[in-house]
């Protein structure tokens, strides 16, 4: 699976999205939906990344807070924050962000492996980033974003 | 895999299974020829197939196994080496056709041994080895005609498992999205969508038992592979051991009953190898030599029951003793105070055994404890039922179907929860004030349940849930407690406030939250939220840690029994006088506590807000209204879409219990006075309080009924006749009661004439169905009969409906029982 992602990741077109004043791209191929992450129920005893289940139009969806995910600061209480929808091995999933930009389409001659001084944990779901003219857009790897087992800093 | 691969093996494994019961019921009859025809197809389909395929190491096998059943078939006697040999051949069939189907291509290896086997048999015979080539293509797909059930088979499609999944998770979003639009329909009243939404909700409601019945098969799926299991046991050990199986026709979900196979299979393999004797030991107890096991299912309400039954030697409760205090599971002393059925109950822990050696059969310990678990896991409970010398019966309870049940939402810590219905017991309310308590010892709290202590969860603790203010609330004065029973286990949970039931529909978690052991899943609720449901198994594992009530204590709580015949679950309550009074819970829709001060006086009348509309609020004749701060506790009931609510002091318990009304009404709004729970308490006639709380709101009568309908109720029930006796009356008809189907006759050979029967299809004695036979004889002309029944089941309405029934109504659901009366009414009292 990261293989196909990687593959996605490095010419294909992505959905931009701001969190924490980061800029993120998910490939393109795998966003099913974006929406807003409303009637969020919690789960008791979950890992803390998760936002909670929703139910989007009969499906319940598992919501994974992507600052919570990368350990940025918690969002501040009146934010709207939005959803982007992933499907995953037939479960759908909605990772929580700031705010989403829109679809870009990247060549590959912008594309760059993670730093090796990138965060472990950040770099562990990242899989480059794409050189912008205003800033840089950090690829993330959705498989492992969702794999909550992955980029634990082992206690 | 190419499709024609694909198709073989579906087809042949399905033959396959039917022919290991045909196998060894064609040793104990090897005259049967039409058996031995159908077993002698299926290995020459496999054999002429395989060559078809280019399998040639099955084709080879297949066609010495044939040779073999070719001679039976032709008359040569059947020999218990044969069977045994063709039983080998067909393992070995099963093992290439595994392998098969995980690689797609034939497995190496040699069947000469097994091949040489089979024709040496064969040439023994005087008969020369002369298997017709059967007229091929005749016999090429015989599998259809392999079981008895030629008819009902051809009248059948195959379907992908996968398609009926499909369809059912389809249902399932069916389901709740016409939850969600008949929530919106319900909060904007009156409007354009309500009768189509009727209608889709009745469709919807069709297609989902049709989905539901889609997906059962019979129990005899199950236990195909017991009677070969019976003959080989009966072989290893040594002892005579026949094997009855009724009920095989009995459907359930095939996800349950994956999930059975292993357990009853574990039971069989227990009875023949703990509680049958030898035949030599059983005749000297007088017993016939062969030792029976019987296996029966039926279906009982939501539940399919299994007895699993033997006439050996039963559970030795000395040996159990003995061996509980060797392996340390009790003490002497301990063991000694233990009744036998208390000691019987160690059968079901964990690493225990009382086989004294370790054989293939049993003895290594891990048996009924596993088999519970399993069990348990799809919501089912096994319990031993009686044991004696003669033998022992074990009952296994089952649910029809894991996709969907009843569950009780409940609130803890700001957020809803649902908790499977099976498993719980009743609900209390536990106070300082209330007769059950809430104890301490140190941190550990326990409830004080009529005598006896019972660990207490707290179910926003367990979950770690905080108020938002970061606290934890205090949680002093009365709460509310669901007792739950899993296993033999029962406990208090603890919660914040309890809804009502509703059957929802199970969704897995997602894998990212399987590791929160806590839930077994999730739901969307009608108003589209999606909450979490509570495993019982998880909580009873931590109730297990909390305190020490193990086992239920001594009042030995029995598992949640089906309901015995006749009795009902009942709220009893306290309100204005000092009696005690009880409504069926099942007219309830909801128990609410609402804050005096949120109380509003409106028109004269008590108002409540309550889901965003207003609901009249009554109270019982004698009762002051309470002007003091507090909770005020309010029954709900719900009556063409209105809510009514009846205010009372205190909820008391849900008990189920027995109604007979010994004291008719001494005063309205009381339909007379019962026994309930070994105490008097007056009979609440819940529709006195509907119209008193519907006030001046008009008669709903678009369709008046006709004047003075003559109509005939029908019920064993006492309870149930005042009940409905008035309710009826109140929408115009002339209503006579009868207790009986034998009453209802003589009234009628008397001369009475009547335009609409409703009869209660679950008559004690005589079958209600019956009932349209009975009467029908003693009318000059039709009558609609309106079947009343407890338990609404398709089978079941059809069956009233082909023994002459117009409709059948769900007892508890009054609503439609007047929409039907109305309906059927209308054109035959003119022809009347």
């Amino acid at each position: 699976m990261t293989s196909s992602s990687t593959a996605a990741g490095a010419d294909h077109g992505f959905v931009t999205v701001t969190t924490a004043d980061h800029l993120f791209g998910f490939p393109l191929a795998r966003v099913r939906d974006v929406f807003v992450p409303r009637g969020l129920s919690r789960v008791p005893l979950a890992p803390p990344e998760v936002a909670g289940v929703l139910n989007l139009r009969g499906r319940i969806v598992t919501a994974i807070d992507l600052r919570a995910r990368l350990g940025l600061p918690k969002r501040d209480p009146g934010a709207a924050p939005l959803a982007v929808g992933i499907e995953r091995r037939a479960e759908m999933y909605g990772v929580v962000v700031d705010r989403v930009g829109g679809v870009l389409h990247l060549a590959r001659a912008t594309f760059e492996p993670s730093p090796l001084t990138l965060d472990r944990r950040w770099a562990e779901m990242c899989i480059g980033v794409h050189r912008l003219d205003d800033g840089l857009l950090i690829v993330l790897d959705v498989d492992k974003v969702l794999d909550l087992n992955q980029g634990r800093v082992a206690a | 895999m190419d499709d024609l691969l694909g198709d073989f093996l579906t087809e042949t494994g399905e033959s396959l299974d039917l022919l290991d019961s045909e196998l060894v019921r064609f040793e104990r009859e090897p005259n049967n020829a039409e058996m031995l025809n159908a077993i002698f197809r299926l290995v020459h389909t496999v054999k002429g197939t395989c060559g078809f395929l280019g399998l040639p190491r099955l084709a080879k096998l297949a066609h010495a196994a044939e040779t073999l059943m070719g001679q039976y078939r032709d008359g040569a006697p059947v020999t218990a080496a044969g069977v045994t040999l063709i039983l080998e051949s067909i393992d070995r069939i099963k093992q290439i056709l595994a392998e098969l189907e995980r690689r797609g291509t034939e497995p190496q290896g040699s069947d000469t041994e097994l091949i040489e086997a089979l024709e040496g048999l064969a040439e023994a015979r005087p008969r020369a080895p002369a298997i017709e080539e059967a007229p091929s293509g005749e016999e090429g797909q015989p599998d259809r005609n392999t079981g008895d059930s030629v008819g009902a088979r051809a009248q059948t499609v195959r379907v992908n498992v996968d398609t009926l999944e499909h369809l059912m998770t389809t249902v399932s979003e069916l389901v709740l999205t016409r939850n969600q639009l008949l929530e919106l329909v319900r909060r904007n009243g009156e409007n354009a969508f309500k009768a189509p939404l009727q209608r889709l909700s009745s469709v919807t409601a069709d297609l989902q038992d049709g989905i539901m019945q889609a997906r059962l098969q019979p129990i005899a799926n199950a236990w195909q592979q017991l009677p070969r299991l019976v003959r080989e046991l009966s072989r290893g050990l040594g002892k005579l051991i026949e094997l009855d199986l009724r009920g095989g026709d009995t459907e359930l979900d095939r996800q349950v009953l994956e999930l059975i196979k292993d357990p009853l299979t574990h039971m069989v393999r227990n009875s023949a190898g703990h509680g049958i004797e030898s035949a030599g030991e059983r005749i000297a107890r007088g017993k016939p030599p062969a030792g029976r096991i019987g296996l029966s299912a039926r279906q009982q309400g939501g539940y399919i029951l299994i007895e699993v039954a033997d006439d050996g030697r039963g559970l030795d409760a000395r040996k159990i003793r003995d061996k509980a205090v060797a392996s340390g599971f009790a003490t002497q002393a301990d063991i000694d105070r233990l009744s036998d059925a208390e000691v019987f109950r160690f059968i079901f822990k964990p690493g225990f055994s009382t086989a004294e050696a370790v054989t293939g059969v049993s003895g290594r310990g891990v048996g009924m404890d596993v088999v519970r678990n399993n069990i348990e896991k799809i919501g089912g409970s096994v319990e031993l039922k009686t044991t004696s010398p003669e033998g022992s019966v074990f009952v296994i309870k089952i649910p029809l179907t894991l996709a969907i049940m009843s569950a009780l939402i409940v609130e803890a810590g700001g957020q809803r929860f649902a908790i499977p219905q099976f498993s719980v017991v009743e609900l209390v309310r536990a106070g300082p004030s209330s007769e059950h308590r809430i104890e301490r010892i140190n941190e550990t709290c326990l409830l004080r349940l009529r005598d006896k202590l019972l660990p207490l969860l707290d179910l926003a603790k367990l979950l770690e849930l905080e108020w938002a203010d970061g606290d934890s609330k205090p949680r002093v004065g009365a709460r509310t407690v669901v007792v739950m029973q899993v296993g033999t286990k029962r406990f208090g949970v603890a919660v914040d406030a309890v809804f009502h039931a509703e059957e929802i529909v199970v969704k897995p978690l997602a894998s990212l939250l399987r590791d929160v052991e806590i839930f077994s899943g999730n739901t969307i609720l009608g108003d589209g939220s999606v909450i979490m449901i509570v495993d019982p198994n998880a909580l009873a594992g931590f109730a297990g840690t909390v305190g020490a009530g193990e086992d239920g204590g001594s009042d030995r709580a029995p598992v949640p029994e089906v309901t015995p015949a006749g009795t009902m679950p009942l709220l009893l309550f306290e309100a204005g006088s000092k009696a005690s009074k009880a409504v069926p819970l099942s007219l309830i829709t909801r128990l609410e506590e609402f804050e005096r001060a949120a109380i509003e006086r409106c028109n004269g009348a008590d108002v409540v807000q309550y889901r965003g509309r207003l609901m009249p609020l009554v109270y019982f004749e004698d009762s002051k209204e309470s002007c003091e701060a507090g909770l005020q506790p309010v029954l709900v009931f719900t009556e063409d879409g209105r809510a009514v609510g009846l205010a009372v002091d205190r909820i008391v318990d849900i008990v189920e219990d027995r109604l007979n009304i010994e004291i008719g009404p001494g005063r309205p709004g009381i339909v007379g006075s019962a026994i309930v729970n070994g105490k008097a308490a007056e009979i609440v006639d819940v529709s006195h309080y509907l119209a008193k709380g519907a006030g001046q709101r008009a008669p709903a009568a678009e369709d008046p009924v006709p004047p003075a309908t003559r109509l005939l109720l029908l019920d064993d029930s006492q309870f149930f006749r005042d009940m409905l006796t008035p309710l009826l009356a109140a929408d115009g008809y002339q209503v006579t009661a009868a207790g009986s189907a034998a009453e209802a006759k003589s009234l009628m050979d008397q001369g009475k004439a009547f335009d609409v029967i409703v009869g209660d299809l679950d008559l004690p004695g005589l079958d209600g169905i019956t009932l349209p036979e009975r009467v029908a004889c003693s009318s000059s002309h039709a009558v609609p009969l309106i079947g009343l029944s407890s338990q609404t089941r398709p089978h079941l309405d059809d069956r009233a409906r082909a023994a002459g029934f117009v409709d059948v109504v769900g007892k508890f659901d009054r609503q439609r029982l007047l929409e039907r009366l109305r309906a059927f009414c209308k054109p035959w009292s003119r022809v009347a």
